[in-house]
């Protein structure tokens, strides 16, 4: 209390700070971070947890980043208001890392050494060590209740209800009830000793709102998960790679639950642990190849191993549904960090001309309604389709409008002809493109006991699906893939615009989890009086919405999380637009990119002389 | 180039239960060299699913890449095929046979194929044992790409360059016994007699059935030297045992001399009759199968026949408990647990 003193107080920030936990892997945090967060989405306040792990098991720093904000900004924002230090690794950086004026909750058993002082900062110490082993005689249950401890003091501190904190551990602990009068005792340690010890509230804290509505708090992978069982796949073939895995376990999780047949107990569902990526696309490949829906998940690396795939199912028309929960590349990179840098590797997999239907979601319900709707589009396009996702939405916690399903909704199989249909009809040739769309019509093995038969393979074929090296039949076949992509162009989700009519010369287009930060970023710089229209990319191929607004556009600046501009390169690429126009907006340092750095780029930008080129008038374009 | 077949059949064609003569079994003519053993193989493939009286349209056959995958082509015309990429068959016809469990899978591979560049998938479909037949058609080179040495080739080999192989080769059903294969064969592609009863049987056996044939290469690898050349293999044959498969519910007609004869139930109710000319091996029996393997090896002889058979041992789709339908036929009240349903889920992450 006495440290605090010297430092004036702010005005009071209510549903507006950054509170950040600095722990040690495998020490039991990971629960009572969530507590924390969760009990503010309770309270109706928006809230975004973000988990920054490293690529270990135990022992390592850890840190869990909750931002609270009133205005219900979801993307992650620098400057760090209060710190829960408890990792002796990380202490002097985690110090470092609090914003001036900001709190530093630390435990005090051990005495802080004197060069982790700054002067600039409060200092909360509370004896959680000690308070642990006096209320405790296990030494696991030590170690986790400390954790909670710090939930307990931080309730005190912020004005977290502690009725809310009490509901939540009597659901996490139901069925194990005896757990639960522990953690409420570790919970008002906590509490009583900030009352003791300080003044509270802090000059930032928390007031119920009903700002959450009937919003569900849910990590992306989950979403996928749930939305490929909903999607009728059937088969799910996968390799473990972080931050992919936990998709393959969602799905199977919920598919042990709802595919269940319940005459014979058997199940709707097959999950199969590949040895490798490329065995997990060979299985996806074959199965749907043979009419079950089939999907894989993965991460970077993975992707590299299926090009071979990805380019069969492309030239032989086989649905496949990817997932690739992008992390930090290239090669290994950064396992545990965020990135949106596969894409050019995705929208091009494979060698000779190939190109790929991508879906990019920006939260768990688009996770999972793009999952279901990723089994429509490659049935429909027969070819894989494959959802951008990545670390920051797939492994955290994230607010998200609820799922919702249509009751009458029918999984849209394509063009697949049935056995009367292809008794009814003359000589079937597999690619004759008999409607002009580009998309020729499927038939499952086994389906007709003498019509239909044909080989599915790699290799140039005429219309009939028979081998040929004929180039004017190799050409036409390459010509109707070109005919399809542009029927894709017209059946991928359309993209987002945030205005009516526009309202500035200057674009910004965005996509996936750079539209928190992005929005926010517009706000701000609105409120600075520079006016942005926007646009927020759903899917690869564009379609003319994409094309119209960066037409009518002067300057665009292209929001993204990799270095090399990648979704800038395939709008140039794809709609053949003038480099010059297109800024890219950047972040790659693996954490997930900030409004403040947004802001900080376009307003920096805009500042150059002539930074719009008014020479780029729309006819040039 | 693809070449059709005439139409026209002999009105006195012998025909199977389902009435179908050999022709609707075949397919499109060969485009391998003239005498090459992967035909003889193709040949036999259309003789077993005739006898067995299969529906050919309930037969899906996937490939790798090179010659002997390229033969998928030449038999079973009414049959759906995969011709997918080089060594992966394997992962292909896994998902295949997830999505439908009631087809006959026939995974056609080459040496290349399955000892090189998917020794992988090779290994992990024994692990999970994919009810299909995996047919290895074994020449010891690349012929496609014009004789390099394989993997299968042995140390010493003379390739028709003369080059001499100086690595050892891999010897895929010895492999196959020891990763844990359920049924384990190796044949010759020029001896149709004991060919035939094994695909048949490979065929009933419910898991994986690995043959290796030795099919040697006519362009590239029958030469003075070669030990994957038709005069080497037939002179250093030694088989197992005759087999023959006898269908359930039908006399057993031929007779064996008492205490040389093994009957093998397997998982339909259909027997095979093991005639063994060994007396120390039992197909029954991995320790005896490995060492009868191992002996032959020493002795630079091909054990051919049935090496070794676990009918216990349950397939891919028993592991996994998959219900009994095929996936390709469930539709959304199966799949889909509804918006009800989700609502509670909504509720649980609130």
């Amino acid at each position: 209390m006495s440290m605090t003193q010297a430092i004036p107080r702010p005005r009071a920030r209510i549903n507006n700070f950054v509170a950040r936990f600095a722990n040690v892997n495998g020490t039991g945090s990971a629960s009572a971070n969530f507590l924390f967060a969760k009990a503010i989405f309770r309270m109706g306040i928006p809230v975004t947890p973000k988990n920054i792990f490293p690529s270990n098991i135990q022992g390592l720093p850890t840190w869990y980043e909750v931002r609270v904000s009133e205005k219900g900004y979801l993307g992650r924002r620098e400057g760090i208001d209060l710190l829960v230090a408890v990792n002796a690794q990380s202490m002097k950086q985690d110090i470092e890392s609090v914003r001036k004026g900001g709190y530093l909750v630390y435990d005090s058993t051990k005495k802080l050494s004197p060069d982790l002082i700054r002067e600039d900062i409060h200092y909360l110490g509370i004896p959680m060590m000690e308070l642990a082993n006096e209320n405790f005689s296990n030494p696991r249950q030590r170690q986790l209740f400390k954790n909670i401890i710090y939930v307990g003091a931080l309730s005190v501190l912020l004005q977290i209800e502690f009725e809310v904190l009490e509901s939540l551990l009597k659901e996490q602990f139901a069925g194990k009830e005896k757990l639960i009068a522990p953690n409420i005792t570790a919970i008002k340690l906590g509490m009583d000793y900030v009352r003791e010890h300080f003044d509270y509230p802090l000059d930032f804290y928390l007031e119920r709102r009903d700002l959450v509505r009937d919003k569900i708090m849910v990590d992306g992978n989950t979403a996928c998960g749930l939305g490929a069982v909903y999607g009728g796949a059937t088969v799910m073939a996968w390799y473990p790679i972080t931050p992919s895995t936990s998709v393959a376990e969602a799905y199977e999780k919920f598919a042990s639950q709802y595919r269940i047949d319940p005459q014979t107990g058997k199940h709707h569902y097959a999950v199969v642990q590949a040895e490798d990526e490329l065995a997990a696309m060979g299985m996806v490949i074959g199965a749907n190849w043979n009419g079950a829906r089939a999907l894989t998940a993965t991460s970077g690396p993975g992707v590299s191993l299926m090009n071979e795939f990805i380019g069969l199912a492309y030239f032989a028309e086989v649905p496949a549904v990817l997932i690739d929960v992008q992390r930090a590349g290239p090669s290994t990179g950064m396992p545990t960090r965020t990135q949106q840098s596969d894409i050019t590797l995705a929208a091009y997999a494979s060698h000779g001309d190939t190109k790929h239907p991508l879906l990019f979601p920006a939260s768990p319900e688009e996770c999972f309604r793009m999952t279901a709707d990723c089994f429509d589009l490659a049935d429909r396009l027969q070819t894989p389709v494959i959802l951008m996702t990545d670390l920051d939405l797939g492994m955290n916690d994230h607010m998200s409008e609820p799922f919702q399903w249509d009751e009458n909704r029918k999984y849209d199989r394509g063009k697949v002809l049935n056995k009367e249909e292809l008794e009814d009809m003359g000589r079937y040739g597999r690619y004759l493109d008999t409607e002009g769309d580009g998309i020729p019509y499927r038939t499952y093995p086994g389906t007709h006991p003498s019509k239909g038969a044909f080989t599915t393979r790699g290799t140039s074929r005429d219309e009939y699906a028979v081998y040929t090296e004929d180039s004017a039949a190799y050409k036409r076949n390459m010509d109707r893939l070109q005919t399809k992509w542009e029927t894709a162009k017209k059946i991928v989700p359309a993209p987002s615009l945030y205005q009516e009519s526009n309202q500035s010369e200057i674009g910004m287009l965005f996509f996936g989890t750079s539209t928190y930060s992005s929005e926010e970023a517009k706000d701000i710089l609105e409120e600075k009086e520079i006016q942005l229209d926007a646009i927020r990319i759903k899917a690869f191929p564009f379609g003319t919405e994409t094309e119209a607004f960066i037409r009518s556009h002067k300057l665009v600046f292209i929001i993204e999380q990799n270095r090399d501009g990648q979704l800038r390169s395939l709008i140039i690429n794809e709609m053949q637009m003038n480099p010059k126009k297109l800024v890219s907006v950047l972040n790659y340092d693996g954490m997930p990119i900030t409004a403040d750095n947004i802001v900080l780029q376009i307003s920096d930008y805009l500042k150059q002389k002539n930074a719009v080129p008014h020479d780029l008038s729309e006819t040039l374009i | 180039m693809t070449y059709l077949k005439p139409l026209f059949r002999h009105p006195k064609l012998p025909k199977n239960k389902l009435g179908y003569t050999l022709k609707e079994y075949e397919g499109t003519i060969s485009t391998l060299c003239a005498g090459c053993g992967h035909d003889s193989i193709s040949a036999t493939i259309v003789q077993a699913c005739f006898e067995l009286s299969i529906e050919p349209h309930l037969v899906a056959k996937i490939s790798g890449i090179g010659c002997s995958s390229k033969t998928p082509a030449y038999f079973l015309g009414n049959s759906h095929g995969f011709n997918s990429v080089h060594g992966r068959m394997p992962s292909v016809a896994t998902g295949a046979n997830l999505a439908n469990k009631n087809m006959v899978y026939f995974g056609v591979s080459g040496d290349g194929d399955t000892a090189s560049i998917g020794m992988g998938q090779f290994v992990h479909v024994i692990r999970r044992n994919l009810n299909m037949v995996y047919v290895v058609m074994n020449n010891g080179c690349y012929g496609l790409t014009k004789g390099q040495d394989s993997a299968t080739a042995d140390v010493g080999s003379a390739s028709k360059s003369g080059h001499i192989n100086p690595f050892q080769p891999v010897d895929l059903a010895s492999l196959a016994v020891e990763l844990g294969a359920t049924f384990v064969a190796q044949s010759f592609s020029g001896d149709k007699q004991q060919l035939v009863p094994l695909i048949k049987a490979a065929i009933q056996h419910k898991g994986l059935a690995f043959i290796n044939v030795m099919s040697p290469c006519v362009t590239f690898n029958n030469n003075p030297g070669s030990t994957k050349s038709y005069d080497y293999v037939r002179e250093h044959m030694q088989a197992t045992g005759t087999l023959d498969f006898v269908p359930e519910r039908e006399a057993i007609k031929a007779e064996y001399a008492a205490g040389t004869d093994t009957a093998v139930s397997l998982h339909d109710g259909t027997v095979m009759r093991l005639h063994k000319l060994a007396p120390e091996w039992n197909p029954e029996d991995r320790l005896s199968a490995v060492n009868a393997m191992q002996q032959a090896r020493a002795k630079n002889e091909i054990l051919t026949g049935l090496l070794y058979i676990n009918t216990e041992f349950g397939d891919l789709h028993d592991i996994l408990n998959t219900s009994d339908g095929a996936f390709n036929t469930l539709g959304e009240k199966a799949l889909c647990p509804g918006e009800e349903q989700l609502q509670v889920i909504n509720a649980g992450l609130r």
